[in-house]
This record gives structure tokens, C-alpha cells and sequence, in this order.
């Protein structure tokens, strides 16, 4: 019999799980969702975004969430210059399928290498007032280190969902997702617009990590657990659709808590590949799709 | 190369190792020597998909440990001879190819790469959770006390490793210059127009799916014995599906012979560098070789020995 406040305390978990989720697979939701580029380096981003937070916040004691966001600026330089390189080694000769993923793998095997040589493989974490302290109403508890990524997150997601759909820019890269040579026959360029809208997606992932280290420690090769994970997620919300996008990563949540809490924390990993391939084999379009 | 050069090159190969194992006196070189083995099937395997394809396989760990793996648990169930556990591990792995191809290939390529990163997860999450062949902790395994008429077991091991990397290679050749192979570049190169030409696409790529992880699961299934304890991080280690990218990619993936070439020149450097460096320069060093290569030359090794000696001979 499975307990009511055991039950509805794990639904909860998820959903504070699954809004994190939506942080770090928003970035994704832009350059695979919206460009067609297959970031599998993203999660690498997103941990470089969580040693920045850590250093920050270890060195100068600043918060986590706002050494993040200070660090968007320079993730955005990155990202842009990362797609520099893509386009003109890969898109320009239309080699992105076999050597554009080649290319990303090697990328996020390189960060991750790095960070092992400068870093080690132990296990860092930040400090703040709300990495301890939990909120209960009743028998439900939100503790204060999910629930405060799960408001930045749902802000992030927020804002880029407000810029895509209602500035000039944003919706000149939607217009790229669409149809990019009716873009270019407008005057447009659509290099320097996938250029700029990769750099934002790669800026999501300072925040995205800044969150990440404040959930729980991190070490170089968590990343890699979250490619299928963001994966599963832009796939089942259908690509380019930002809210289908928040939507999967809360279902993704969900799942994943229950099966911490009722099957046991070492199966979570296999739901996203499981919601993955499910997805792929029913409905490859997902829930709010393009096509 | 002509068949008689091919073949006579093969059984000159492995005559080769055998006199190796007489003459050789200091064990590492033929440790160094597995592990070049090992890696250069793993390349040529990747290759049968990734380079004659076009689809990329980022789980090469995955298939690898799950060879592996088959050896660690028949052995322990049964206590099979090497021989069967290297089939067993083929059929196994073979398999798998064979599900994850049917479940992902008849989408975009790109998702049959995202699927074999997250099979690889998943598949680690199985045995991390599976008590029987060690869970988390690992396994250990004795090295057994026969080794036929070598002196030592690491000895057999290598030429066990030989013998099989020559036949991946023999099937990597057939499978390229045959009409099959020829139906496989089609794919690679538009497979559109292929479908429309009337190539059976999806059987393609299944076939050569299953050969894939196939193969994958022959160079695993030895790795128990060879080193003696296996826990799922080595098992799974990325740097086996780094590896077997980066070898094909360096030395040139359009070729049966690229991912030989690269798996040799790259799999030696390794070992050199291990020795005289340090292993975590080297892992950095492969990661960076790798991306150079695909952004400055596509076409491998092959493909500027191609351009430059090509331009000569004319």
C-alpha cells in the first residue's frame, strides 16, 4: 500500500526536479530544438557553468545564481565562436550528420578531460543561505536548495519563451527553424542569426549550472548523465515548441522521483532513455511538435 | 590492394605474432600490444556503421562491456572455454545492434546517436543494479591456469586478439568491396536516392548494425582475463567510445583500411605516451587530435595520403 504523503511528497520532488530540468534543457530546446545542431557538448556546458558558480562563490563568496548570470556574457562569446567554427567546417559543407556530432562529442570530451586535469574528479559544492533550510506545509516539504533552481528555472524559461516569441530577433530565429531559405530571400542573414541564437543557447547553460551545483555536488562527468536526459526531454515537448519543452522536463521529473522513491535512486537513469526511445517509437514528432 | 596481397599480408600478420610470442621476453609488450589490438577492433567495427554508413555510434562502451560482461556471467554460470565466450558475446552484442537499429534507424540519423549514448547509460544502470556479476563493486576474475602452448597466459591472450582483429578486419574488407558495401556507401552518400534506386535501406543498416555490435562484443569478451577485475566505470569508460571514433575519423572512415591505419598510429602513440608522459595527457591528447581532424581534414589520413601522393603519381 502505497502511503498518500509518501506519494504526493515524491510528485512534488519531482516537480521541483523537473523545473530544474527545464534550465538545462532549454539550451538545448534552442540549438537542437529550434537550429538543428546536435549540442551533445551541452551538458559539458552546463558543468563549466557549475565550476564557475563554484569558484565564485568559494572565492569571492558571491551567490551562486548571480555568478551564473554573470557569467552568461562570456558563454554567449563562446557559443558563438563554437558556431563559427561548425558552420564553417561542417554546415557550409554539409557534413553536419557524421562529422558535426564527431565534432561535439570531441568538444565535450575535451571539457570534461580539462576539468578532470585542473579539478580532479572530487566532488565541489557551493554555500549559501538556501543550500540547507526546507519549507513544510503540512506533510509536503520543499526544500529550499530544489525550490529556489525551480524559480530561477521557471524565470529563465520564462524570459527566453517571452524573447522568441515577441522580439524581432526572436523571431527571426524561429524563422530560421522554419524556413531558412525564405529567410534569406527576406534580406536576412541566416548565419549571423543561428550564430547569435547559439550563443544564447550556450548562455542558458552558465545559469542552468550555477543551478545544478546548488541542487547537490559536482563533479566533471555528471554532465554526461544529463545528455539523455535533455535529449529525452526536447524530443518528447517536440522540437522548437518551448513549452511543450517546460512540459516534458516536468513529466520528466515526476517519472523519475517515483521511480527513486518506489523502485530505488540507482534505476532514475534509465527513464529518460526509456521516455526516449518510447517517444522515438510512438509519436517521433512529441507532444507540441513542429511538424 | 589485390586479394592475394590482402590475404598473404593477413597470414603474414599472424605469423608474425606467433614468432613475437617466441622471441618476446618482457610481458608489457604484449599487454601494449592487446590493448592496441583491442582498440583496433573496436575502430574497425565503429567504421562498418560510422564510416560506411554515415551513422554515428557514440555507445561503442556500452557494446564493449557488454561483451565483457556475457564473458563475466557465463563464466561464472557455466565456466565456458574463451572460444564460446567470445561467440556468446558476439551473439549477445549482435543483438542488441540489432534492437537498438530497429527501434531508432528508420528516424533521422541523429536520434540513432542519441539512442546509443543513452543505451550505454542505461545499459550501465542494468548491470550497476545486477548482483550476480559483481553490481557496482565489480567482479574479479582468475586468470585460468592453461594458456595451450605459450609461456604465459597474456601471451595466448594477444594472439587470441591477433587472430580476431584479422578477421574483423577480413570481414570489414568484405563487407566494403561487396555489393552490400557498395549499397552501404549509397546510404552514406544520399539515402534518398538510394531508397529510390531500390537499395533495401533499413536491411542495410540493420546488417550492418549487428555486425557492429557484433564485433563490438568480440573485443570485449577477453577483457575480463585480461585485466582481471572489471567494474562498470572501466567497463563504460568513455574514453572506449572516444577511442573508437576518434581512431576511424583520424585515419579516414571512407575506407575499410582508415580506421587500421588510425587505430595503429594513434593506439601506439597512446601507449608511448602513457609510458613517457603521463595517461591523462594522453586522454586530452586524443580528444583534441580528434576535433582537429574533423574540422581540418575530413577525409582521415587515407584521404590526404589520397590527395597528396595521388597528386605525385600523376
Amino acid at each position: 500500500m502505497v502511503s498518500v504523503d509518501l506519494f504526493t511528497n515524491a510528485v512534488v520532488a519531482g516537480l521541483l526536479l523537473g523545473g530544474f530540468y527545464a534550465a538545462v534543457a532549454i539550451g538545448l530546446a534552442i540549438t537542437f530544438g529550434q537550429l538543428d545542431i546536435v549540442n551533445i557538448a551541452h551538458p559539458a556546458f552546463v558543468i563549466v557553468g557549475s565550476y564557475i558558480a563554484y569558484i565564485v562563490n568559494t572565492r569571492l563568496g558571491l551567490d551562486p545564481v548571480l555568478a551564473g548570470l554573470l557569467a552568461t556574457p562570456f558563454f554567449f562569446i563562446v557559443g558563438a565562436l563554437v558556431y563559427r567554427v561548425y558552420y564553417a567546417a561542417f554546415e557550409r559543407t554539409g557534413q553536419e550528420s557524421l562529422s558535426g556530432l564527431a565534432f561535439f562529442f570531441g568538444v565535450m570530451f575535451i571539457i570534461e578531460v580539462v576539468l578532470i586535469l585542473v579539478y580532479g574528479v572530487d566532488y565541489r559544492l557551493v554555500s549559501a543561505v538556501y543550500t540547507v533550510g526546507t519549507l513544510s506545509f503540512g506533510f509536503v516539504d520543499l526544500p529550499l536548495r530544489m525550490l529556489v533552481p525551480f524559480v530561477v528555472s521557471i524565470a529563465l524559461t520564462g524570459a527566453i519563451w517571452l524573447y522568441l516569441s515577441r522580439t524581432f530577433m526572436g523571431r527571426a530565429i524561429q524563422a530560421v527553424a522554419q524556413d531558412r531559405l525564405a529567410l534569406q530571400l527576406m534580406g536576412a542573414d541566416p548565419v549571423r542569426i543561428k550564430q547569435f541564437a547559439f550563443g544564447l543557447g550556450i548562455a542558458t547553460a552558465a545559469i542552468a549550472g550555477s543551478l545544478l551545483i546548488i541542487i547537490g555536488p559536482v563533479e566533471p562527468s555528471v554532465g554526461r548523465q544529463y545528455i539523455g536526459r535533455i535529449f529525452a526531454i526536447v524530443v518528447l515537448g517536440g522540437m522548437g515548441s518551448i513549452q511543450g519543452m517546460f512540459i516534458a522536463a516536468l513529466i520528466l521529473g515526476i517519472v523519475e522521483s517515483l521511480v527513486t522513491t518506489f523502485v530505488g535512486p540507482s534505476w532514475a537513469p534509465a527513464v529518460a532513455f526509456g521516455v526516449l526511445l518510447l517517444t522515438l517509437g510512438l509519436r517521433p514528432s512529441g507532444l507540441f511538435g513542429r511538424q | 590492394m589485390k586479394p592475394a596481397v590482402f590475404w598473404s599480408s593477413l597470414v603474414a600478420a599472424l605469423i608474425a605474432g606467433l614468432v613475437f610470442t617466441e622471441v618476446g621476453q618482457n610481458d608489457y609488450y604484449f599487454n601494449a600490444a592487446y590493448v592496441v589490438l583491442q582498440a583496433l577492433i573496436m575502430a574497425v567495427a565503429w567504421n562498418i556503421l560510422g564510416g560506411f554508413t554515415g551513422y554515428v555510434n557514440f555507445g561503442s562502451a556500452g557494446f564493449f562491456a557488454v561483451g565483457a560482461y556475457t564473458t563475466i556471467a557465463l563464466n561464472k554460470a557455466f565456466g565456458l572455454p574463451l572460444p564460446l565466450l567470445i561467440a556468446a558475446a558476439a551473439l549477445v552484442c549482435g543483438l542488441i545492434g540489432l534492437g537498438v537499429g530497429y527501434l531508432t534507424l528508420r528516424l533521422k540519423g541523429v536520434y540513432f546517436a542519441i539512442a546509443t549514448l543513452a543505451m550505454a547509460i542505461v545499459i550501465e544502470t542494468l548491470v550497476n543494479n545486477w548482483a550476480y556479476v559483481g553490481g557496482a563493486k565489480g567482479s574479479y576474475m582468475l586468470t585460468p591456469e592453461t594458456h595451450l602452448w605459450f609461456d604465459s597466459y597474456i601471451k595466448m591472450l594477444f594472439m587470441v586478439m591477433l587472430a580476431l582483429a584479422l578477421a574483423s578486419v577480413a570481414v570489414s574488407r568484405a563487407l566494403s568491396s561487396s555489393r552490400l558495401g557498395r549499397g552501404l556507401a549509397a546510404i552514406r552518400d544520399d539515402e534518398v536516392a538510394a531508397e529510390c534506386s531500390g537499395v533495401p535501406t533499413l536491411r542495410l543498416k540493420l546488417v550492418s548494425t549487428t555486425v557492429m555490435g557484433a564485433m563490438m562484443g568480440v573485443a570485449g569478451a577477453p577483457y575480463p582475463f585480461f585485466v582481471t577485475f572489471v567494474d562498470p566505470v572501466s567497463a563504460f569508460n568513455l574514453f572506449i567510445a572516444v577511442n573508437s571514433i576518434a581512431m576511424p575519423m583520424i585515419g579516414g572512415t571512407a575506407h575499410w583500411s582508415g580506421p587500421v591505419l588510425g587505430a595503429l598510429l594513434v593506439g601506439t602513440a597512446q601507449e608511448l605516451i602513457t609510458v613517457t608522459i603521463s595517461s591523462e595527457l594522453n586522454v586530452l591528447l586524443v580528444g583534441i587530435m580528434l576535433v582537429l581532424f574533423i574540422t581540418l581534414a575530413p577525409q582521415g589520413i587515407v584521404g590526404l595520403a589520397r590527395k597528396y601522393l595521388g597528386r605525385r603519381l600523376r
